[in-house]
């Protein structure tokens, strides 16, 4: 398995790393048993989206779609956040193992959890699928029965 | 301190020691000769065969008819498991395999592949510093027992089993008992005149030989079914053209490695001083396994909120080989299955690295993690969703 350059940059070099004081909307999503979540924090001007943060624990893949997906929303519209797809995200990073593809659809949900906060704090109907962190299901093994 | 490549993950692999190739080169260069030919050209390859065969033996405490070579440690383990129960089935009706649920994936995928043939296999659990518990043990052996498989030394928290004890319980009720010994051969001592045991595997890519190199050890007098058809190398039991000079290297690593085992004592204390400076220095971390039983190269670490493919990544930037029973770096959605036997949760199971030295790493190899591994966990502290802060 071999992750591209772009994604060991942002790995490496993750953008907007950390938290909103007083965000707009925060989104959580994955859990720790499946060894990624992810936390997005947005500030939202007149549905403009001005600043993302994230914070993650997670694998390599985890932290770079992370990264990548606060770069794509950063300066556009909620209605233009909302359309993010864990595809835009993948491809942005110039492709992902096939493994880590759930990462970047975890990365759209952490999206669209922030949005989806950021609708109930203004009274908005969320007219979007929101995922449930507890919905989410990863595959822990089976220890075999003695 | 300057930047510097630190090779820590000799269970994964070793790499070849210079004295090894120089063996191997002259069975590449100049008796190329197949050992089954009669003419001087393959007599020359034969006899580096026999040699290295007599001195694995020598080592081993064997005969040297009791050493068949193999490709590696997955083959002589599948041989010995598969091998092994159906033999037994064969000749007595016994259809019950005994394992441990810490074994290698070539002993356990073994397992279930005996299961799909109508065996029953008891994976019988190990208590939370990873040793076999033994009541269970007993439990589960009777007089159906057709093998009993427990690995000698585990791969990931280098826990030692009590092969001695187990293989007397197992020959009370007439079970054959195999033990892969991958992880343990080069690091203490090992001895099947001494273990009892009927099988013993090794592979030699772990201690300096190169990789496709590999042995069974099968007590004199025990025939099970043979693995490989064709030529009749091996005694008839395992076909295909000898890798001679593989064999030779393997022969060569594993002298220079039993030669070395006197100077284990330092390899174990450069272990120890990593592993307390982590446990007093590092907030909110586990040590995984028994402190006393275990390889004396093993380290295994969980650091709590962190993952640990992000942390081996980190850590190869750095300069820094090590590896992860995190689920993301091994193919799989599943954290590794000998943290979860010995009851880690599977998000500590995420967080593990394993650290395992050899000979070839010094002091400063162990100053260098010392110096590199705290700001990394830290880092990917700061990033976690999940980190409750030092003091907490």
């Amino acid at each position: 398995m071999q992750y591209s350059e772009k994604v060991m940059d942002h790995f490496a070099h993750p953008r907007n790393v950390g938290e909103i004081e007083n965000a707009d909307g925060v989104g959580t999503v994955g859990n720790a048993t499946c060894g990624d979540i992810m936390q997005m924090f947005l500030k939202i001007e007149n549905d403009v989206i001005v600043d993302a943060k994230f914070k993650t624990f997670g694998c390599g893949a985890a932290i770079a779609t992370s990264s990548m997906a606060t770069e794509l929303i950063k300066g556009h519209t909620v209605k233009e956040a909302l359309e993010l797809t864990n595809k835009a995200v993948v491809e942005a990073l110039g492709g992902l193992p096939a493994i880590k593809i759930h990462c970047s659809v975890l990365a759209e949900e952490a999206v669209r959890a922030a949005l989806a906060d950021y609708y109930k704090k203004i009274g908005r109907e969320i007219d979007f699928e929101v995922p449930e962190a507890e919905e989410t299901v990863c595959h822990v093994h089976e220890i075999p029965e003695e | 301190m300057e930047n510097r490549f630190v090779y820590a993950d000799n269970a994964a692999t070793t790499p070849v020691a210079p004295e090894v190739v120089a063996a191997m080169t002259p069975y590449l260069t100049e008796y190329w000769g197949n050992p089954s030919s009669m003419y001087s050209k393959g007599r020359e390859a034969r006899r580096g065969l026999d040699e290295a065969r007599e001195k694995v033996a020598n080592l081993l405490g064997a005969q040297p008819n009791e050493i068949y070579f193999t490709s590696g440690g997955t083959e002589a383990d599948n041989w010995a498991v598969k091998g092994g129960a159906r033999y037994m089935r064969k000749k007595q009706g016994r259809t019950h395999v005994i394992t441990s649920t810490i074994e290698h994936p070539a002993v356990l995928r073994s397992c279930e592949a005996l299961e799909r043939e109508g065996f029953r296999v008891s994976y019988v659990a190990v208590d939370k510093n990873g040793i076999l518990d033994m009541e269970k043990f007993k439990a589960e052996l009777d007089d159906d027992t057709a093998v009993v498989a427990v690995m000698f030394a585990n791969n990931e928290i280098g826990t030692l089993q009590p092969i001695e004890e187990l293989t007397k319980l197992a020959h009370e009720k007439g079970a054959l008992m195999f033990t892969d010994a991958v992880q343990a051969i080069g690091s203490v001592p090992v001895n099947v005149r001494e273990l009892g045991v009927d099988m013993l595997s090794l592979s030699g890519h772990k201690f300096n030989a190169p990789k496709g190199t590999g042995a069974l050890y099968m007590r004199r007098g025990l025939k099970i079914d043979k693995y490989i058809d064709g030529g009749g190398q091996e005694r008839m039991m395992r076909s295909g053209t000898e890798n001679v000079a593989g064999i030779v290297g393997l022969a060569t690593a594993l002298e220079l490695a039993v030669s070395r085992l006197p100077d284990t004592e330092r390899i174990r204390k450069m272990r120890d001083r990593l592993a307390d400076y982590i446990l007093k220095n590092i907030p909110h971390t586990i040590y995984n396994g028994d402190p006393v039983r275990r390889l004396p190269g093993n380290l295994n670490i969980s650091f709590e909120y962190i993952e640990g493919e992000s942390l081996l990544l980190l850590l190869d930037m750095a300069g820094i080989c090590i590896s992860t029973g995190s689920a993301c770096s091994s193919n799989s959605l599943e954290p590794s299955h000998v943290l979860l036997s010995i009851g880690l949760p599977a998000e500590k199971a995420h967080g593990s690295m394993r650290v395992s030295l050899s000979h070839l790493n010094t002091d400063e190899d162990v100053d260098y993690i010392i110096e590199k591994l705290p700001g990394i966990v830290a880092r990917l502290r700061a990033m976690s969703p999940i980190y409750p802060g030092e003091g907490k």
